[in-house]
């Protein structure tokens, strides 16, 4: 028997019994306990086994920065893995289990890689991938590649659950004055000085519970301290976030916080998500996030039973729990005399071995009275007991050195290094620390951007000096915002009544010790030497050669001996080896919070046009088109999609076909200036457009390569409809804006978006206009003469809703593109399938559209791909010499100009049965490899040439390859086809069909 | 995350803008030379401290921005419309 809840004591609620599972079996806590608390009381210490050598851990301290009690909890997909279970909030049900042991924690197959620990020093993983001796005799082989799994699979930190995740997760937003960071007495005291000032306070706290070290102490006059506190805060409308960790600090005080709503729940409320994740932009910033106290390295320093000195003091003043009965304290400084005390008064026997040679009367005579045992110049050197500790073996100061000092028999040793002040959040910001050799720490140095440091994250030790800076701090931070606030002078660093004896690592001569520096990575005192003796001396090296601090706890404890020893190792002081700077996060975030609600169909958002739905029941199957959805083919009875798009092309070529186009960019150009605008944006004329007629138009980048294309219809002296294509449609309006705004102010142009303010539909095939005549009020407007090929007209379609028609065409064939105000998009589509029916049309899809505009070697997205100039898409005959535009002069510099650039062609499979890929790479017929000659971005089945088609580029255009053969090479699909390159205009190369 | 203050709608996040690029380049005519043209189009000073630079608001008024900002520390100095004649309203307003 050790470790046991005592009957009186702390702040778990002993009516509220809470059951829980751990590794298979039934226990209870209580509630107010976490996992770690309520393991203690039932004498749980084993709790896990190391990442590398499988070695036992138990719990190893009572907060964030815990190494050893790394759990899994939870079962199927809501499983997690590397929870500490020392901020674990125990509930009912809980289901929680050790990790990287099998078949248990007890009895642990993988320690025997503990026997080879010698090969899994540091730099293990970068020698073996390297292939240094003596493993590169395997590298690069399948055995290899089994040995390397073998390695991954005894190296692991728990299993990643395979389900997908069905918890829901929220992204919030909020503003503040103040952000006060911790609710201890630093920052209870700052939130209640900054709110009274009249600011809008938020304060967070990552505990469950608000108080900070006001929970861990034993007397009555803390507690009332602290419900006094809380109830001002409240007063003065402090808004309160608990379970809620800042996680990361960025400039402009913003802060990432992670809100954990329903991690202490059984189950999840359906109406809560399971965390948020919080941007809190504040105008200023209290950081109270304390101070946690380091372990020294020393043999088997890993052991369960081996934890901080203040962690046995939350066991007991908080949650009620002694962790052993014959303690051993190893200490170098003051503050575990006061936790000594208070673990003697709950009658455990408690011997101090203090590093120091000498420390005041009034400390030894307290230590005295409450009858503990201390020992100076004494520290621990080597832990007895595998599973649980059994003893420790001392050490004696010889001199500056140490010697063996014989051996104590205990159940549990509290080690105290010093204090490290937790500055995480204000290295994010770039703010520095400086070395304090009084303190043996790194304390903030002040920082002027609206931080404010405050208790012990300030290096202020005694609770009292620690609520002092919390007003000092909140002082500040009202200021900051002209206010006036009491002057108070700062406490000083420090508050120890006897100097630290800074101490990292007891060594002794002749003892072989594993002693370890960061517990969780299974990283030793050995490994940082033996990283020095190959040359990674600068910290960053070291981190990542020893992957020191690299584990998920971001070596909270052990940074600063790893540190230590270094400097030890280089014979420098420990500031002139430096320190690591902290990034976010400073706790572990979720990807599930990262992602909030972006997930699954949310992950971006959905485009529908305004006639979705009438699709939808018209019996199209949709696809993506960037955002949107659009109609991508409609089957009837039973038909393939193959089956149906050749069918709908056929159709349009032959009848009439209808497409809805919603989702072309459109937009209003209006303005004085509008048309020399347009005549500098488009490489093409727009000076002489009339009114009443559309004109196709290309734009250039400044760099010469095509932006996009699309038509652009006069309506009036003063104002134009630009459409552009569905996936350039926000690129173009931000480019016309920049254009208008930054580099010619003097244009009376306005360009406004009005691609979601009109809803497009196609009316292409030889029976278009009949269709289309039918479908207007005046059927006299769809005359050649009044509407001609490029005409534009605004008329009123029966029943009375205005529409824009223009007769342009992409299918090839005579066609025109109708637009109504949105709201009218199912009544347009209705009347058009209305005349459209009688006249054996159809409803066409993006795939139709596709074998449509491939037949005529009609450009998209897929070819104006950012790398292809005017004469590569074959459109060169667009670009003027009459005027400058936007790309005239770079389109001509000499890359541009080389003869054998990959240029716009048609492709035919040379054996006319053959089928091959959008993708393929074009390669010449004796060089099937490297990246070819050019390559392939649409294939459609042609049924106007009753063969597969391709469209793509290749070196020189179609001219320089004329009667040869190419290979489409596809070695990954369909492997390779012999192809020939054509005119990119397949059918109707002469345009017949549209103009007739 | 940077906050930029946008004239018209106030202190923003900057997810709400877009980068654009170097503000002070001045474009050449559209007629003028190569050289000229590859200058303004490919040649970029990497400053390490102030810079002006082009935002947009986008997902706000969609205003163009020249924003000053210290590239070490994301201080932002000043920010003013691109457009002058929108900068003088605005500031006929106030
Ligand atoms: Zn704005």
């Amino acid at each position: 028997m050790s470790a046991r809840r005592l009957s009186t004591g702390g702040r778990v609620d002993r009516s509220q019994t809470l059951s829980f599972k751990w590794e298979g079996r039934d226990y209870s806590g209580y509630a107010g306990d976490t996992l770690a608390s309520a393991l203690m009381a039932n004498n749980q210490r084993l709790v896990g086994r190391s990442f590398k050598y499988h070695r036992p851990r138990g719990i190893m301290s009572a907060g964030v920065e815990e190494s050893g009690a790394i759990v899994s909890i939870g079962e199927g997909a809501r499983h997690e893995p590397n929870v500490r279970a020392t901020t674990q909030q125990l509930f009912d049900g809980l289901v929680a289990r050790g990790q990287n042991a099998w078949p248990s924690v007890g009895f642990d197959m993988g320690a025997v890689t503990g026997l080879f620990s010698r090969f899994f020093a540091a730099g293990f993983y970068y020698k073996t991938f390297m292939g240094i001796p003596p493993f590169e005799w395997g590298s690069g082989t399948g055995i290899w590649m089994q040995y390397e799994k073998l390695i991954r699979k005894a190296a692991g930190m728990g299993d990643a659950p395979s389900a997908p995740d069905p918890d829901s997760y929220e992204h919030a937003h909020d503003h503040c004055d103040v952000l006060v960071v911790g609710s201890g007495p630093a920052g209870l005291n700052a939130a209640v000085s900054a709110a009274r000032a009249g600011l809008d306070v938020i304060l967070v706290e990552q505990d469950f519970e608000l108080g900070g070290d006001f929970l861990n102490q034993p007397d009555a006059e803390a507690e009332i301290k602290r419900t006094n506190l809380i109830a001002l805060i409240k007063a003065v409308n402090v808004r309160i976030m608990t379970r809620t960790t800042a996680f990361g600090l960025y400039e402009y005080g913003v802060a990432g916080l992670l809100e954990q709503v329903t991690d202490h729940m059984a189950s999840g409320s359906e109406h809560l998500p399971r965390q948020r994740f919080w941007t809190v932009r504040a105008k200023s910033t209290v950081l109270a996030t304390g101070a946690l106290e380091r372990s020294i390295a020393f043999g088997n320093n890993d052991r369960p039973g081996v934890m901080t000195v203040a962690a046995a003091g939350v066991y007991l003043n908080r949650y009620g729990v002694l962790a052993g009965e014959k303690i051993a304290i190893a200490t170098n400084n003051d503050s575990v005399y006061q936790t000594a005390g208070d673990l003697s008064r709950a009658d455990a026997t408690v011997s101090i071995f203090d590093a120091r040679k000498e420390v005041s009367h009034a400390l030894g005579e307290a230590a005295e009275r409450d009858g503990i045992t201390v020992q100076l110049a004494m520290a621990p050197m080597n832990v007895l007991g595998s599973k649980t500790v059994s003893g420790l073996s001392l050490a004696i100061a010889n001199g500056d050195d140490w010697k063996a000092g014989g051996t104590r028999s205990c159940d549990l040793v509290l080690v105290s290094g010093g204090w490290s002040p937790v500055a995480s959040l204000l290295s994010h910001r770039g703010g520095k620390l400086s070395w304090d050799s009084e303190n043996a720490c790194f304390v903030p140095n002040t920082f002027s951007d609206r931080i404010h440091m405050a208790g012990s994250a300030a290096g202020v030790w005694n609770l009292d000096d620690c609520e002092v800076s919390g007003m000092v701090a909140g002082a500040a931070a009202v200021k900051d915002f002209g206010k006036s606030a009491p002057s108070m002078s700062a406490p000083m660093v420090g508050g120890w009544e006897n100097p630290i004896r800074p101490l990292y690592e007891i060594k002794v001569a002749g003892e072989k010790l594993k002693s370890f520096v960061d517990p969780q990575h299974d990283v030793t005192a050995a490994d940082v030497r033996l990283a020095h003796r190959e040359g990674f001396v600068s910290v960053e090296h070291l981190k990542r050669y020893t992957t020191l601090g690299m584990a998920n706890d971001q070596g909270k404890m052990g940074n600063i001996i790893g540190l230590a020893l270094m400097a030890e190792a280089l014979g420098k002081e420990i500031p002139e080896v430096g320190t690591t700077t902290f990034r976010p996060p400073y706790t572990p975030v979720s990807i599930g919070a990262l992602c909030g609600r972006n997930s699954g169909s949310h992950f971006r958002p959905l485009r529908r046009t305004p006639m979705h739905d009438w699709n939808l029941d018209h019996g199209a199957t949709m696809t993506d088109a960037g955002l949107w959805q659009r109609p991508w083919y409609f089957a009837r009875d039973g038909e393939t999609i193959t089956e149906a798009y050749i069918r709908e092309a056929t159709t349009t070529r032959s009848a009439v076909g209808l497409c809805d186009v919603t989702s072309l960019g459109k937009i209003a150009v209006q303005g004085p200036d509008a048309t020399e605008f347009l005549n500098r944006v488009y490489t093409n004329p727009f000076a002489k457009l009339p009114i009443g007629k559309a004109r196709y138009g290309i734009m250039l980048r400044d760099d010469g390569l095509v932006m996009d294309d699309g038509t652009t219809w006069r309506l009036s002296e003063t104002e134009y409809f630009m459409t552009t294509t569905t996936a350039h449609a926000g690129k173009v309006m931000v480019w016309l804006e920049e254009l208008l705004q930054v580099r010619w102010p003097d244009l009376k142009v306005h360009v406004t978006s009005v691609s979601d303010q009109w809803a497009g539909c196609a009316v292409a095939g030889p029976k278009s206009r009949a269709c289309l005549a039918a479908c207007v009020e005046d059927p006299a407007v769809m005359e050649n003469d009044v509407l001609p090929f490029m005409g534009v007209i605004e008329t009123t379609l029966k029943g009375g809703t205005p529409c824009r028609i223009a007769r342009i065409s992409f299918s090839g064939e005579m066609a025109f593109e109708v637009y109504v105000p949105s709201d009218y998009a199912p009544a347009m589509m209705q009347i058009l399938w209305d005349e459209a029916q009688p006249l054996q049309g159809c409803l066409y899809g993006t795939e139709a559209l596709g074998t449509l505009r491939i037949e005529k070697g009609h450009v998209t997205g897929a070819e104006l791909d950012g790398r292809v100039n005017i004469d590569d898409a074959g459109l060169g005959k667009m670009a003027s010499d009459k005027k400058s535009y936007v790309g005239d002069t770079l389109r001509k510099r000499p890359e541009m100009l080389r003869e054998d650039r990959p240029r716009l062609v048609g492709i035919f499979p040379k054996d006319r049965q053959q089928t091959f890929n959008g993708g393929a790479l074009l390669c010449k017929a004796d060089t099937v490899s490297g990246f070819g000659e050019g390559w392939i971005t649409g294939v459609t089945h042609s049924p106007e040439l009753g063969h597969w088609i391709g469209i793509g580029f290749v070196s020189g255009g179609h001219e320089a390859w004329a009667g040869q053969t190419l290979v489409a090479a596809d070695p990954l699909r369909k492997g390779n086809v012999d192809v020939e390159v054509v005119s990119p205009h397949m059918v109707d190369p002469g345009g017949e069909r549209m103009h007739g | 995350m940077i906050r930029i203050p946008c004239p018209f709608c106030g202190e923003r996040d900057h997810s709400e803008f877009s980068y654009g690029g170097d503000a002070t380049i001045e474009y050449p005519a559209l007629d003028a030379s190569i050289a000229n043209w590859h200058d303004a189009v490919f040649q970029r000073q990497n400053i390490c401290g102030m810079q002006f630079e082009t935002w947009q608001h986008l997902n706000g008024c969609r205003m163009w921005l020249v924003v000053e900002r210290d590239t070490m520390s994301h201080e932002i100095r000043s920010v003013r419309p691109a457009h002058t004649g929108m900068a003088k309203a605005l500031e006929d307003e106030t």
